[in-house]
């Protein structure tokens, strides 16, 4: 059953915590909703689960309002960031929690299952206090699952699991949910391309685009977007397009009329526009049509198998340049880097910073209204 | 906020309680409402004054000392009880068997019932038959309870650090664990004495807790009436009547019902006031 | 400043010191660390990594071993006599305190004349960019300004032996946990004290430190530069703990003649990069290990390429964006999961690769490294001319 919120805010003493909200979920969807610490993703959340009212605005469920009515009137099941499971029950018991509430008989095989699912089956008889956060973690997912909910949220659910554990049940995750709609709340970016499905990008209490992961990606509806969407930073710089020619940092030129231009770039109009392109288009290494900046070094950030050096440009504009492999830098050293102007973003210089142009095909891109 | 599931058999479980609350509590409440604003001569006659003895009440000067005696015995007891109790609260074990043992040995005396503490230490405080003043009265000290006013007052004030010390102490250790560990590594990192780490760890982050024991103890000790009224009853003269010792000893006494519920209303104002502070602080530090 | 060396550190929680005990939370650490560099200790939770900060910190006594501070046995000392500071998982500050008398409160301890001490607590202000929130309450900083701020307070001892940090990140907002990061390579590179932190987030350690600690279980599985841990990692674990994925790990038969090494893996005979280093080559049965990033996929349109390459079964393509992760099964050996990462800048980065198809894959013999009982045996990269990215 399809979910929707139509225009749904909420105000807390003169606060607000979401406004503006339009959003229709597709029944069997994963969605992550993504956003910094204090956007309302949590909000959200609670006011789709029914723990919260919103201060305007209805959610309906096939067509239904439901906003007045409680969360024990919903379908729906939510996981937290706390590993959240009756302490004084044994993990079997608390799987099995919802399935007796419901009065389903025969509800031992189903918890054997879910457990299996979740690959807990050897801790059933344990109490959730002797297991590990990530174990306790599976119990509570468990749990939710065995509930049958028609939407299951999730409240950034690995975010107190080591990082490694975190890789690990995310690759679970993906399989688990079946034909519920699933809503899974994240600050990483990195997550929220790992686990796919549609992306909701929220800011500030507005959300800012709803489209499927990399159409979000690669189309970010704004500046501010990108930046949601961007793990490591995405690299922001002005720039006026002039005569044929992208000029940038005072004399840096990239011909974009001609055969070798970027073919989005030539449809611009003259004048005035904010750029953006990803680490991963830029490197150390000179590369055909690549267009060559100097910078200095303030970082070299090293993930497993990638460096990520953060750069400090002319107009002390910043640049992240992703090197495959480990390297070490030093700081204040001073680097060429390489950019591809046929991966340019190209988005208004003000306002709301919209996209104008993408090197991706044009697909669907959901404006925020 | 959380809506609660509205379900009208729930109204059922409630009614038992409120017809009793209604019976003991609003009822007479409301009849003693009734009678501060009548003149009552009897059963049967009374004679409606309006405010009388409302202005009466407040201008009585024997109110006014009772009022006096009283906030200076809060005053006291606060001010002993407070630094009293958390020095307990600093000194009483953290870890081990010892926790237990301590914190059973302390909430003793809050258990008691309160005309035993007073009964106990009425007895206690006899020069002839208790230990303690016949001690102190071999000890060549001229102490007698019963006829001096000094002595009296300090009795009274000894028995209520000795019974309610213990509740300070405790909420005072509650704070004191909810301080995690790190703060006392990093103060014995940075080199700083024990004196630092109470004035600049202990006693910030136990403010809230202090504020609850300062309203707490301040409500509690302005309604005091059991244990001085056992040990002295309100004597030797008035020394130690306090503010519900005299409103009772009026009513009860005197069975004058008029200036009486007058009397009560008042307090119940007094009382009802404190409440609201109390409320309004505690919500405030919730949210700080 | 001093080096630290810890030797023959146990630990159990159980017993006291001076018994044996069943439980170890640390098992024989010993650790040799110079004076001025900067160390991480990585690990998942429980592998031992707090408990070892705990002793060289001082807040814990170790059941056995000893704690060397330049040579000096510090075991038995506390926190403060041994001249350490700490930043711990919380923002630990003095919240009645402005950030100047939370800064001066160490060396007003000490009895340092008030002139030294504003000397000194203007520099390392202006070094961690705090001089403007000097006469402000502390409890108005932000969290991760307050980390900065306990960080501090270390360093206006001009003399600590060394600064600990204990998942410091643990409460910063995602976006602005690489600010701390530069922050603390900066103050680094400016003071050159001995660091050591500790964490769970690879990221973390590798950008961090010289020389990560890789723990697990309570002990030490390897000790090494980010390079040396991502190249040639000495345990299965190690492999599996540090890249993103992590490494691939598949039982094999190493054998041994004329035409090289070689290792089977179900079917199929892998090259082998040849044997070097003294003592006999390794052979029988082993582990194979490859990293994701360096499984090559071929084109398999042409034969061309698929001269000893291997046919990969494809279950799963992620789009990360910026890379893809495929998870495969590697045909004739069973049900084991191969994942492969293709990069935005590699050769594979624009074949089409879909789920459910077939692709072919090469093992290139530099990246391979062979593990008998988990440990390692061989590094195929000793092998190569020089090291390739």
């Amino acid at each position: 059953m399809t979910l929707s919120l139509e225009q749904v805010g909420k105000t807390i003493a003169g606060e607000v915590h979401l406004a503006d909200v339009n959003l229709t979920l597709v029944p069997g969807t994963l969605n992550v909703l993504l956003g910094h610490t204090g956007a309302g993703k949590t909000t959200l959340l609670r006011i789709i689960a029914g723990l919260e009212r919103p201060t305007h605005g209805t959610v309906r469920q096939a067509g239904v309002d439901i906003t007045k009515r409680t969360s024990r009137q919903r379908s729906v099941a939510l996981v937290y960031q706390q590993f959240i499971n009756y302490p004084s029950l044994t993990v079997r018991e608390n799987i099995a929690s919802p399935l007796r509430l419901r009065g389903a008989a025969n509800y031992q095989a189903r918890v054997l299952e879910l457990a299996k699912m979740v690959r807990i089956e050897e801790l059933l008889d344990r109490l959730p206090g002797a297991l590990s956060g990530g174990q306790q973690q599976r119990v509570a997912i468990a749990r939710a699952l065995a509930k049958g909910a028609e939407i299951v949220l999730l409240d950034e659910p690995l975010v107190n699991l080591d990082y490694k554990l975190r890789e690990d049940l995310r690759d679970e995750l993906r399989a688990l949910f079946g034909s519920s709609t699933v809503v899974y709340a994240t600050t990483d970016p990195a997550e929220a391309l790992a686990l796919g499905g549609t992306t909701i990008l929220v800011h500030q209490g507005r959300v800012l685009q709803h489209a499927p992961a990399l159409d979000v990606y690669h189309r970010p509806a704004s500046v501010t977007a990108a930046r949601v969407l961007s793990d490591p930073p995405m690299n922001i710089f002005t720039g006026v397009v002039r005569d044929g020619v992208v000029e940038i940092a005072g004399d840096l030129r990239i011909p974009i009329r001609g055969a070798d231009g970027g073919a989005h770039l030539a449809a611009l109009a003259d004048g005035p526009y904010c750029f953006g392109v990803r680490a991963s288009d830029c490197r150390l290494e000179p590369a055909p049509r690549h267009v060559a900046m100097q910078a200095r070094v303030e970082l070299s950030e090293i993930s497993g198998s990638e460096t990520f050096v953060y750069l400090r440009g002319a107009d002390d504009v910043q640049f992240i340049v992703q090197q495959d492999g480990v390297y070490h830098h030093q700081l204040d050293e001073q680097l060429t880097f390489y950019l591809d102007p046929d991966r340019l973003l190209v988005f208004e210089p003000d306002g709301d910073q919209r996209l104008v142009a993408s090197y991706h095909a044009p697909g669907n891109v959901v404006w925020p209204k | 906020m959380i809506d609660k599931t509205r379900s009208n058999k729930a109204w059922l479980f409630v009614l038992p309680m409120t017809m009793l609350v209604a019976f003991s509590a609003i009822v007479p409440l409301m009849t003693v409402v009734n009678y501060s604003v009548q003149d009552i001569f009897g059963p049967n006659t009374k004679v409606y004054v309006g405010f009388e003895w409302f202005r009466k009440a407040l201008r009585d000067s024997e109110l006014h000392a009772a009022f006096l005696r009283q906030l200076l015995f809060s005053f006291s007891t606060l001010a002993i009880e407070l630094p009293f109790g958390l020095a307990v609260s600093l000194v009483m074990p953290r870890k081990g068997w010892a926790v237990s043992a301590a914190l059973v040995v302390l909430a003793l005396p809050l258990l008691i019932p309160w005309n035993v503490v007073g009964t106990i230490w009425q007895i206690f405080g006899r020069t002839d038959i208790g230990m303690g003043g016949a001690a102190l009265v071999k000890l060549g000290l001229n102490y007698n309870y019963t006829a001096d006013r000094v002595d009296a007052w300090l009795t009274v004030l000894v028995m209520d650090v000795w019974h309610w010390t213990p509740l300070v102490a405790l909420l005072c250790y509650s704070g004191l664990r909810a301080i995690p560990n790190a703060y006392y590594q990093a103060a014995s990192i940075d080199g700083a004495s024990g004196w630092s780490v109470f004035r600049y760890i202990q006693l910030p982050k136990l403010k809230n807790v202090l504020v609850i024991a300062v309203l707490l103890r301040f409500m509690d000790s302005f309604m005091i009436y059991t244990e001085p009224f056992v040990v002295t009853g309100g004597g030797p003269g008035n020394s130690t009547t306090f503010l519900s010792q005299f409103l009772t000893r009026f009513a009860v006494g005197q069975f004058d019902l008029g200036p009486a519920a007058a009397f009560s209303l008042i307090y119940f104002v007094f009382i009802l006031f404190f409440c609201y502070v109390f409320y309004t602080v505690m919500n405030r530090v919730g949210q700080g | 400043m001093a080096e630290i060396i810890l030797q023959g550190i146990s630990h159990s929680y159980d017993e006291k010191r001076g018994s044996t005990a069943p439980n170890l939370a640390l098992r024989d650490v010993e650790l040799r660390w110079r004076d001025g560099g900067a160390y991480a200790l990585l690990g998942p939770s429980g592998c031992g990594k707090t408990t070892l900060l705990g002793i060289i910190s001082g807040l814990i006594q170790p059941t056995r071993g000893h704690v060397l501070y330049g040579g000096k046995d510090v075991t038995m000392l506390s926190s403060r006599e041994r001249n350490i500071a700490q930043v711990f998982q919380f923002p630990v500050i003095y919240d009645t305190m402005t950030v100047r008398q939370n800064l001066a409160f160490p060396l007003r301890n000490r009895g340092l004349a008030t002139a030294e001490i504003d000397r000194r607590v203007e520099r390392i202000a202006d070094s961690l960019e705090l001089t403007a929130m000097l006469p402000l309450r502390a409890t108005r900083l932000t969290a991760d300004q307050k980390q900065i701020l306990s960080l501090g307070r270390g360093l206006v001892r001009e003399d600590v032996a060394a600064i600990l940090f204990d998942e410091p990140l643990t409460v910063i907002d995602p976006h602005r946990k690489w600010l701390l990061r530069r922050k603390l390579k900066e103050i680094h590179k400016q003071f050159r004290h001995t660091l050591i932190y500790v964490t769970h987030d690879q990221t973390e350690a590798l950008t961090f430190a010289d020389e990560v600690v890789v723990m697990q279980t309570g002990s030490v599985l390897q000790r090494g530069t980010p390079e040396a841990l991502f190249r040639r990692p000495a345990h299965t674990y190690v492999g599996y703990f540090i890249g993103s994925p992590g490494m691939n790990v598949m039982p094999c038969d190493v054998s041994q003649d004329a035409g090289g090494a070689r290792a089977r893996v179900g079917t199929h005979d892998i090259a082998l990069a040849p044997h070097t280093g003294a003592g006999p080559a390794p052979s029988g049965s082993l582990e194979l290990g490859i990293r994701p990033e360096h499984v090559v996929v071929v084109d398999g349109a042409g034969d061309a390429g698929a001269e000893g390459s291997l046919p990969v079964s494809v279950i799963t393509v992620e789009d990360h964006g910026r890379f893809r992760i495929v998870t495969g099964t590697l045909a004739g050996a069973g049900d084991r999961r191969l994942k492969i990462r293709i990069g935005h800048h590699g050769p594979d980065r624009a074949l089409p690769i879909a789920a459910g198809g077939s692709i072919r894959v090469r093992f290139p013999p530099e990246h391979i490294c062979l593990y008998r009982d988990s440990k390692i045996v061989e590094s195929g990269e000793l092998a190569a001319a020089e090291p390739s990215p």
